[in-house]
């Protein structure tokens, strides 16, 4: 996934289409906005994000899960099976992005990328919503793929980089 | 400078504003966990050494307490699962790189044997109780015989049960205060040393009790050194963990982790031991249960300072 810091203007969107496609419970989200200011006045600078499960390559969660309800499924994707997990809580303490939460039925839930909608070939709830098309979803390791095109032309980032995850949400800047 | 807010209104339960997954059931089996593999080692140990009719607090009546402290334990530990029904899942597969899913499974085989140690002894301790059917003697009987091969398991099982309650949090390097591999040696020392601690509270034998203190003081002195490692590691780390050893040096877990853990829980106890084995009378009691509080108030402190460390937000 990558997201355009430039063009988000952190409606939050994105956080309610999630939570009315996937039915998250009231007061959890699998998706939230960041709003960060950095400098000082007068040159401030504001940049808007929309966050969630990094997917990540290197994934500290499906390493700690002592069942293998935590995994990674063919293109990347990291997904928790409910009837596996245990609610340890391991892969909680483990996400450097808290990406994660313990759903109040017990077992714990997170970001799916929609995986539902992605077999069905249509774009996670998140993207499809967004009113400013900043979000974008595609195949990273198509080279010929919108995201990888974008990665290639723009300048940008990846959050918490130090913790050597390998996240897979990357943000233009 | 730079700040970052939530304008989303993220406020999750048990994750915002810090993460709060693992509470206090965690850290009292980290602490039974740690003392049940000291007790479990001491007596694995004098039996390998064919020094168990010296010390008779450690092989039996301490046994129990390791037994009763092992089973406390695993209910704290399911306590705070939150899909308790699937425990189950934990021993349908075993995965070497989750410390949780080999934890698990020691776990499970130390208590068994711990149980037919307990077993093994039985008879001994309690003259009077009657094992009825003749299967359960003749199994005890065999167990007697093989009392030092149980040992010979038991003993590196103990090590890597004292290891494991470490290890199970320095796997996380998402927070950063647990992330270092001296947590590992610390809490198998800690966990010794609590050990120790127990059976000297329970003996009555002058012999044993002299020598744990003896064994308890080296690994107090052992686990001061750890943990000004553990702190030094800290300071010379990276950003995120400089900015959780602020938390016990200067930060809100000062008091509870220098008073309680390190002076009263360690050098105060240390001293005591230290003048009780030069001749003086100290009730023995005093340094047994510091020792003990100190153990549990630092599995607590590294179980909540470390959830509040995090590297985003």
């Amino acid at each position: 996934m990558v997201i355009d810091t430039l063009k988000c203007v952190g409606c939050s969107d994105c956080v309610v289409a999630c939570q009315t496609e996937n039915n998250v419970p009231i007061g959890y989200c699998r998706d939230w906005v960041t709003e960060s200011v950095s400098g000082s006045y007068p040159t401030i600078e504001l940049e808007l994000k929309s966050e969630r499960c990094n997917h990540c390559d290197n994934a500290p969660c499906v390493r700690c899960c002592p069942t293998g309800a935590s995994h990674i499924v063919e293109g990347g994707i990291v997904l928790v099976t409910a009837d596996e997990c245990i609610g340890c809580g391991a892969c909680i303490e483990s996400c450097p992005y808290d990406a994660r939460y313990q759903h109040p039925d017990g077992y714990v839930d997170k970001c799916t990328f929609c995986h539902h909608r992605l077999e069905k070939g249509q774009l996670p709830a998140c993207v499809s919503v967004c009113p400013t098309k900043c979000m974008y979803f595609g195949d990273l390791d198509d080279a010929t793929s919108e995201v990888s095109e974008l990665l290639k032309s723009r300048k940008h980032k990846v959050l918490a980089p130090e913790a050597g995850t390998k996240p897979n949400v990357y943000y233009l800047i | 400078m730079q700040e970052e807010i939530f304008i989303s209104g993220r406020n999750i339960p048990h994750i915002d504003p810090y993460l709060e997954v693992w509470h206090f059931p965690i850290s009292l089996y980290l602490f039974l966990g740690g003392l049940a593999a000291g007790i479990i080692f001491f007596a694995s140990l004098f039996t390998i050494l064919k020094k168990d009719k010296e010390v008779p607090t450690t092989v039996k009546g301490a046994m129990i307490v390791a037994v009763v402290a092992i089973s406390v334990g695993l209910v704290a530990l399911m306590y705070d699962l939150t899909h308790l029904l699937y425990v189950w899942q934990l021993y349908m597969t075993v995965r070497i790189e989750s410390p949780m899913s080999w934890g698990a499974w020691v776990l499970l085989i130390v208590t068994i044997l711990s149980f037919l140690w307990v077993f093994s002894y039985s008879t001994e301790m309690f003259p009077k109780w009657d094992w009825k059917f003749d299967f359960l003697k003749n199994f005890q009987a065999y167990l007697i015989k093989n009392r030092r091969t149980l040992a010979m398991i038991l003993l590196p099982l103990s090590v890597i049960l004292g290891i494991y309650t470490g290890i199970l949090l320095s796997a996380f390097n998402a927070r950063p205060l647990w992330n270092t591999s001296i947590l590992g040696p610390l809490f198998l020392t800690s966990g010794l040393s609590t050990g120790a601690a127990a059976i000297i509270l329970f003996s009555k034998s002058h012999y044993e009790r002299r020598l744990l203190s003896k064994i308890d003081l080296a690994l107090i002195i052992l686990e001061l050194g750890l943990i000004v490692h553990f702190l030094m590691s800290m300071h010379a780390g990276s950003a995120v963990q400089i900015e959780a050893l602020d938390l016990l040096v200067g930060g809100e877990f000062t008091v509870m982790f220098f008073v309680f853990v390190v002076i009263l829980g360690l050098i105060f106890p240390a001293l005591l031991e230290g003048v009780e084995l030069m001749g003086y009378k100290v009730p023995v009691i005093i340094p047994a249960l510091l020792i003990l509080m100190g153990g549990l108030i630092f599995r607590m402190v590294m179980v909540e300072a470390g959830q509040i460390t995090r590297y985003l937000y």
